[in-house]
């Protein structure tokens, strides 16, 4: 892989002069990309088989990843974030994606009235930092300041109030409805996008064929915007095994209550980097960030060899 | 006939509720909050939905926020940070993408894919290496680490997104460049450039908003009170005020107010970047 180009070209049997412009152009980026991004990737990597024996840096091979997987003292906090986790990127897929594509579908609708101030006010939480959404929330569900459940109180249902940020059954739901709160914007943005790329003709044909509305949708659209969903899940899944913020400005890096909102995000975070009285760990927050990169790798590997080849591409 | 129109509007009446209903639930949170950081203490838990009044009119969260925090430090440092960041971004990934669009050369494909990786994995697993790297070269506590982290990380799309838009560029416009004797710096610069503004634009709005908004590199490489970013600086100090609810409230509208007003002014922008599809 050489990003200065050799003079001589397999195809072109003319010599000719170098050509450095090449080079210089792809330079700067391929420099910074490569020494703060990839380099310190593969460095993490590297790390994950290393471990601090005597003072002194050993190799010792998957040694690290079978004490995350099968020390006591980490095993339970590993496989409860992990397991957290997984159950935070299936609420999103089951509330976030739905809720996105039917916004998208009825923002589709044609001649639909104030459409872009709906997308503009629908857009605007994705925008907002995790700290400002985090402690918003944080504020409303609070039963100190009774606005949810004063807002209950209004359908009728006050007595289903409760604390639910600071209770371990009902926490990791409460935390992921906010990132859902926050995020559904993406979702529907694509979607939309998708369905407005869907030519008039195959609408038209539909509807002459008696194929509206619902039907319509699930019959019709849906299939046609099936490649947008591929994309959003993964979206959705290399942000939810990558997710820290939220977790951490709503329930600190503890993740509390009782480790019940711990995310692998929030483990790497007082792994590597120590909280209270627990010193960081350079070895074992590596492993734990090669372990989410396995997993975000064998997902995106997932979606590009096996899901985004079996899609149909309709092309028009 | 009249039936079916009845059906429509029906329809339409309902597809608007739904609409109504979720933009009140994406939009009532953030009135919430900006309505109580102008009410005083009493008022606020008294009456939380109404707006303020004469007699409930309080800025004393303001005072405390613009007293208290060094806020106009953070926000500088978000601003030097996040523009140039975007700058570097441009820049190199403009460059980038010209070279993979434009010339053949061996590699290319390579070369692609190589930047293409940072599209899908996050830079925020290298961070123990990242923070080793930055200790080692000096720039922990500095913003400059923070723009290189950055600009690495907003590369890869940069060069996605321009390099589909080069190659819409005419080759009849650089190869009459070519024959007038410019140099393939000066076609980059003068030709290239200005006709892909719009795409530019449109990175420079994607790039932003993550640098912005993100908390775990000020929180790792840069957490001294020089260096505290915005969204830094106000976790922090909504950390310690955190029963000051008038303070508590007062800065959240104040970290809102930027990122609104820009989102006001390029939520055309940034619409039309995602649905023209430059996220496919």
């Amino acid at each position: 892989m050489s990003d200065i180009p050799s003079s001589h070209d397999a195809a072109v049997p003319i010599r000719r002069p170098v050509r450095w412009h090449i080079g210089i152009f792809l330079l700067p980026a391929f420099i910074v990309y490569s020494a703060v991004m990839i380099l310190p990737l593969i460095e993490t990597l590297r790390l994950s088989l290393f471990n601090t024996v005597d003072g002194q840096s050993t190799f010792v091979g998957l040694g690290n990843f079978k004490v995350l997987f099968g020390d006591e003292r980490w095993a339970a906090s590993f496989w409860n974030a992990l397991k957290n986790n997984v159950v935070f990127f299936i609420i999103h897929m089951l509330v976030q994606n739905p809720i996105g594509v039917a916004l998208a579908a009825m923002l589709s609708l044609p001649k639909l009235r104030f459409a872009a101030f709906y997308r503009t006010a629908i857009f605007l939480p994705t925008l907002l930092s995790f700290v400002i959404v985090g402690f918003i929330w944080k504020l409303i569900l609070s039963p100190i300041w009774g606005v949810s459940p004063y807002l209950m109180d209004l359908v009728g249902l006050k007595s289903l109030f409760a604390p639910w940020l600071g209770r371990p059954n009902s926490a990791l739901v409460a935390v992921s409805l906010i990132s859902v709160w926050q995020y559904v914007g993406i979702p529907m943005m694509l979607i939309y996008a998708a369905l407005l790329n869907i030519p008039d003709e195959v609408i038209e044909a539909a509807e002459c064929d008696g194929v509206t509305g619902w039907s319509q949708f699930w019959k019709i659209k849906l299939p046609l915007i099936l490649p947008a969903i591929g994309i959003i899940s993964i979206l959705t899944f290399v942000g939810n095994f990558n997710a820290f913020d939220l977790v951490y400005t709503v329930q600190g890096a503890l993740a509390g209550p009782d480790g019940s909102t711990d995310i692998l995000g929030t483990l790497l975070y007082r792994t590597f980097f120590g909280f209270q009285l627990q010193l960081g760990d350079r070895s074992m927050g590596a492993t734990i960030a090669t372990v989410m990169f396995l997993i975000i790798l064998a997902g995106v590997s997932l979606y590009l060899f096996v899901i985004q080849r079996r899609m149909r591409r309709y092309q028009f | 006939m009249s039936n079916k129109a009845r059906a429509s509007l029906t329809r339409s009446s309902l597809v608007h509720l739904a609409l109504i209903a979720y933009t009140l639930v994406s939009v009532f949170p953030v009135f919430l909050t900006i309505i109580n950081s102008m009410k005083d203490r009493n008022a606020i838990f008294r009456n939380p939905m109404q707006l303020p009044t004469a007699t409930t009119f309080d800025l004393v969260g303001y005072t405390t926020v613009l007293g208290q925090g060094d806020f106009s430090t953070y926000f500088q440092n978000s601003f030097i940070v996040t523009v140039a960041a975007i700058a570097l971004v441009l820049l190199f990934g403009a460059m980038a993408a010209f070279a993979l669009s434009e010339y053949r050369f061996r590699g290319n494909t390579m070369m692609g894919l190589y930047l293409a990786i940072g599209i899908m994995i996050p830079i925020r697993l290298g961070t123990v290496a990242i923070l080793q790297g930055m200790v080692a070269t000096g720039l922990v506590n500095t913003l400059t680490a923070l723009i290189l982290v950055y600009t690495a990380q907003g590369i890869p799309l940069a060069v996605f997104i321009l390099s589909e838009f080069m190659r819409t560029v005419s080759d009849d416009l650089k190869n009459a460049g070519r024959i007038d004797g410019l140099s393939e710096y000066a076609i980059f610069f003068r030709l290239v450039l200005p006709l892909v503004r719009p795409a530019m634009a449109t990175v420079a709005v994607f790039t932003m908003i993550p640098i912005w908004n993100d908390l775990w590199f000020p929180l790792i490489l840069a957490p001294s009170e020089a260096t505290k970013t915005v969204t830094l600086g106000s976790q922090i100090f909504i950390g310690q005020f955190v029963t000051n609810w008038n303070a508590v409230l007062a800065a959240l509208s104040l970290a809102i107010f930027p990122v609104l007003v820009l989102y006001l002014v390029f939520s055309r922008q940034l619409i039309r970047g995602i649905t023209s599809g430059a996220v496919k």
